[in-house]
């Protein structure tokens, strides 16, 4: 790492939203970081564990809630020249031409016109999407689109990068030749830029890009693990240290890093739990794989795993988690083994499954236990979906309240340990009529 | 294609001069011929004029197109205006969340407001500050034109403004776009196929009003702005079926011309601004775009035009860039904010006790209670009516929406229908109704929807066409048919459009009211008991306590109805039968 100053210094970064008149719900908490030069850094963590949010305070976007973000050695607090971003959704403008996406920056700069359009044209010419100049997003590819995204952000002439997810809306084959040719950019050194800050999910993206890898952990996001990368370009399996490396931030991902070394303990949830995104369907497509003879009483590697289902660990973490909440196997240090009520789960038929399902959802999942209780406890046995809403709104923002409900609905309805009526929003204890 | 003029002093004998071709020529006379309509009519529009004079009106066809014309400036006039409303107050609307509380249930009130009572109340005001000039009258009419294209203008860009994806507005801010560029870069395109929409739908359903508010009264005398709807009217003043078959005749090509010359150049332009491409969907070249994308003249043109809109995009002056942090500057003092509430309170509170005052010298309880009651007599006729018009559209609708083909060849045709002038056929009517002696309370009822029943139809058909393919192989293989396709297929898959397009049959039906409730032939006043008959007697008598309780009645009505039936009723058709 150089001694020089660091291009971006990330001072005590917190951030909480608002959640009600009493409450905020801490998304960030004591975020430090430095981004230096000839550095491409890479924020990897679980969606919702931040750090879209930390990029976004980076760009000036958002204003954290406490502490700085300093740009060389200038405080940011808007969107600062020298700094340009690329989105995971392109963020293109459907009515004007690849032309006129790229030249909006610097319309924005005030670039007389003639300028504007010879820059604008090399930075088409550099992404390489020379003769789609006339071209409108609509026409062109999830590839070629994001390459207009790069072009947008290369023409401003910035000396920082900042790429949210760029790749993650893009088939396998399409973002691997975008990040070779970002790489090659970047080595070639034709651009201006001097540092990168990558944010991804995506654990073979971050080790085959960055020079660093900032591992976050949620609720509330904070880093986690720093790991320094020195394996040369290009990075892939032929290098002996490129598997060890993956495997290692597996490890840094499913373990926080207070319980390293503890024995294992079942992961035990509140009420206001964000209980992960997950279809039955799901949960049980996982367990049956896991009972395969293939992976039967062994630990399975998660990297091999998400390899042989064709996931991306952003797909095969919330399914994993919801196992180990569910307590149908155990999770720890990058592997997953099933347990013994995973096993019976596993070889029982669909009723019998429900069953299981909805013994364990009863005990594990605290929000499961208490929507059923109050319907026992109420006369008429229902209650609207309004009641409880609210109360999970207590620990969780709007949106993720709506997602855990929706979640624990699906859940429940497939456990038969409530009903649900759709149009009215209400549960229930009866059956359908 | 981006056309490349080096910035070189050249000659036309270079080569690099586009030679005029003939498409040049043509389109270059329609060019000119617009803007020398423009001036003439301007020049005409401030002619001295003196409350009293009467403006010679001939029924001789030669003036039709002259007539015509005026008429149709007088509507893109109006347009004009509907734009800049809306782009001021739907954007502010969109933008600060204390102007959107007023603004907002303003505009649907207003929305709710006859449009021929606007045009009565706001007429003396018009002509008493330009008291010396037929600009007095030409204005009252525009506002009326106005007033009967804004709301929904206004309703639609706000909606798109308030609906741009986060993404693009990060997008902007994190390019340090001005709010000024990305208003015009972003804001703008993103609500154009929405407001070019609501436009088109607009300017279809003002030909109406534009007849209709040609004729002021004022002070029990008529003032008649030359154009069609005068024309009309001296027709049926002097019994002159001829006059009148003329008019039909000269407004059909106009609404053909406009159908050709905007509608369609409109609908094609706006393919541009959808996030998607459909292939499907795409609507046919329209061949006045084909024209103006043949000559080259004319393209490097309005390749001219579009420089200078980047220029006044990108102008320095209103350019200047949010330096400072994201949002603690956009907090106005709580002082301000206080004060805006204070005085909206206290404007409320003496507009309704000077409203109050207004109406109640005038209006005994028993007279109010006879207003609500020729409302109850008017909201009968509309309802039967509409649900008449359900009844004979809604199987039609069907059959046309699930031939593709078929669909093709209606849907022009019903554009066409819905921007003709119902309120020229009234006069027809009137004859029918005197020749076979009909009850006059029930005939009248059916000219509310003949101009609004399109929308029943054209929803009807839209939401059919847009029943997944699937789904009738699914209703076929499953031999799902007769009443019970009806029942769980057809109607729960159609139901949200048939909604939207019964609210909007409804809400013209009222503004229809006005016209059509009491119509005329010489003579002879075919007057029926209803609230729009009531407000237009008390139109042309000039009395204003009476015309505003009607409008406040009529105003009334249509808010309960619109917000204990239809949005309700909307509302449960879209969570239950609309797949997401």
């Amino acid at each position: 790492m150089s001694n020089i100053q660091p291009i971006i210094q990330v001072k005590n970064i917190k951030k909480s939203f608002k959640q009600n008149d009493h409450q905020d719900l801490l998304v960030l908490d004591d975020i430090n970081l430095d981004l230096h030069e000839g550095e491409i850094t890479a924020i990897l963590g679980k969606s919702g564990s931040g750090k879209s949010t930390l990029m976004r305070i980076i760009a000036g976007l958002i204003k954290p809630s406490a502490g700085e973000i300093i740009y060389r050695g200038k405080l940011i607090t808007a969107p600062a020249e020298g700094l340009a971003m690329v989105f995971q959704s392109f963020a293109l403008m459907p009515w004007l031409t690849v032309l006129q996406n790229v030249e909006l920056g610097l319309e924005a700069l005030r670039v007389p016109k003639n300028e504007r359009r010879t820059r604008s044209l090399k930075a088409i010419d550099i992404v390489g999407l020379d003769g789609f100049e006339s071209a409108y997003p609509k026409e062109l590819s999830g590839g070629m689109r994001q390459r207009v995204g790069f072009a947008r952000a290369l023409v401003v002439n910035p000396d920082v990068l900042l790429m949210d997810e760029p790749f993650s809306s893009l088939d396998v084959l399409t973002a691997d030749n975008l990040r070779s040719d970002l790489l090659d950019l970047w080595q070639s050194k034709k651009t201006n830029i001097k540092t990168i800050l990558l944010v991804t999910h995506n654990i073979e993206e971050a080790a085959s890009l960055a020079d660093r890898i900032v591992v976050f952990d949620s609720t509330p996001g904070h880093i986690n693990n720093e790991l320094a990368v020195d394996i040369p370009h290009p990075r892939n399996d032929q290098n002996p240290k490129f598997r060890p490396l993956i495997d290692n931030v597996y490890t840094f991902m499913t373990t926080s890093a207070t319980d390293v070394g503890a024995a294992y303990r079942y992961k035990t949830i509140n009420l206001g739990y964000r209980l992960p995104n997950v279809q039955i369907s799901e949960i049980t497509g996982l367990l049956d794989k896991l009972y395969e003879p293939e992976y039967l009483d062994k630990k399975v590697d998660l990297p091999i795993l998400a390899d042989e289902l064709h996931l991306d660990i952003d797909d095969l973490f919330p399914i994993t988690e919801t196992l180990e909440i569910l307590r149908f196997a155990q999770v720890s240090k990058g592997d997953i083994e099933l347990n013994a009520a995973g096993k019976a789960f596993a070889d029982a038929d669909i009723l019998e499954r429900k069953k299981i399902f909805a013994n364990h959802l009863l005990s594990y999942v605290p929000l499961a236990r208490y929507i059923r209780r109050v319907l026992d406890e109420r006369p008429e046995h229902r209650a609207s979906e309004e009641r409880f809403l609210s109360e999970l709104e207590d620990y969780l923002s709007e949106d993720a309240a709506k997602e855990v409900q929706r979640v624990v609905i699906e859940w429940g309805r497939y456990a038969e340990i409530f009903a649900y009526d759709y149009n009215t929003g209400q549960l229930s204890l009866e059956n359908p009529k | 294609m981006a056309l490349r003029i080096k910035p070189t002093y050249t000659k036309n004998e270079v080569t690099t001069w586009s030679i005029p071709n003939y498409w040049d020529i043509i389109a270059m006379v329609l060019v000119f011929a617009g803007i020398i309509l423009l001036a003439w009519h301007a020049k005409q529009m401030i002619a001295p004029y003196h409350l009293g004079d009467t403006i010679p009106i001939s029924l001789d066809p030669i003036y039709l197109p002259t007539y015509a014309l005026r008429t149709t400036l007088r509507l893109f006039i109006a347009l004009f205006f509907s734009l800049v409303f809306t782009f001021i107050f739907g954007a502010w609307a969109a933008k600060n969340k204390h102007a959107e509380r007023l603004i907002i249930p303003a505009v649907d009130v207003l929305q709710s407001v006859p449009v021929l009572s606007f045009l009565a109340i706001a007429a003396p005001f018009f002509i008493f500050i330009f008291s010396n000039s037929i600009f007095g009258p030409e204005c009252a009419a525009i506002f009326g034109i106005f007033t009967a294209q804004v709301w929904n203008m206004t309703l639609s860009f706000y909606q798109g403004v308030k609906t741009v994806p986060n993404n693009l507005k990060e997008a902007a801010r994190a390019f340090r776009l001005s709010a000024w560029q990305c208003f015009w870069r972003v804001e703008v395109p993103f609500s154009m196929p929405g407001l070019l929409w609501n436009i088109m739908i607009s300017t279809s359903s003002s030909w109406f009003f534009v007849v209709a508010c040609e004729v002021i009264s004022l002070a029990n005398q008529d003032i008649t702005l030359p154009g069609v709807g005068s024309y009309i009217a001296l027709a049926i003043a002097q019994k002159n079926s001829g006059a009148i078959v003329y008019a039909i005749c000269c407004m059909l090509i106009v609404i053909f011309l406009y159908d050709q010359l905007l509608f369609r150049p409109l609908i094609y332009w706006a393919e541009k601004f959808k996030e998607a491409q459909d292939d499907d969907a795409k609507p046919p070249r329209a061949w006045i775009v084909n024209l103006f994308q043949q000559t080259k003249l004319l393209r490097s043109t309005s390749s001219w035009f579009s420089n200078i809109g980047s220029l006044l995009i990108n102008l320095p002056i209103l350019t200047v860039s949010a330096k400072t942090s994201p949002s603690a500057t956009k907090k106005t003092s709580k002082f301000f904010i206080g004060f805006y509430y204070f005085t909206i309170t206290l404007v409320t509170a003496g507009a309704l006790f000077f409203v109050g005052r207004f109406i109640f010298t005038t209006i005994t309880f028993t007279e109010a209670k006879h207003i609500m009651w020729l409302g109850i007599f008017t909201s009968i006729r509309i309802i039967s009516m509409i649900f008449l018009a359900s009844l004979i559209w809604v199987p039609i609708g069907v059959w046309i929406g699930l031939r593709p083909k078929i669909t093709a060849i209606i849907q022009p045709i019903i554009q066409f229908a819905v921007a003709f002038p119902i309120n020229l056929l009234f006069p027809t009517v009137a004859m029918l109704i005197i020749t076979f002696k009909l009850n006059v309370e029930v005939w009248v009822a059916p000219l509310m929807v003949l101009g609004t029943q399109w929308y029943i139809l054209f929803n009807v058909i839209a939401g059919a066409s847009a029943l997944p393919k699937e789904l009738k192989l699914a209703a076929a293989n499953f031999k799902v048919t007769g009443f019970l396709w009806w029942r769980r297929f057809i109607l729960p898959g159609i139901a949200p459009s048939f909604i939207t397009g019964a609210i909007s049959a409804t809400g013209g039906a009222w503004n229809a009211s006005i016209a059509a409730e009491a119509i005329n032939w010489g003579t002879v006043k075919l007057h029926a008991t209803g609230l729009g008959a009531y407000i237009q007697q008390q139109s042309a008598h000039g009395d204003f306590p009476r015309i505003i309780s009607g409008t406040i009645a009529m105003c009334i009505i249509v808010l309960l109805i619109n917000r204990l039936f239809w949005r309700p009723l909307y509302n449960i058709a879209v969570r239950k039968f609309q797949s997401d």
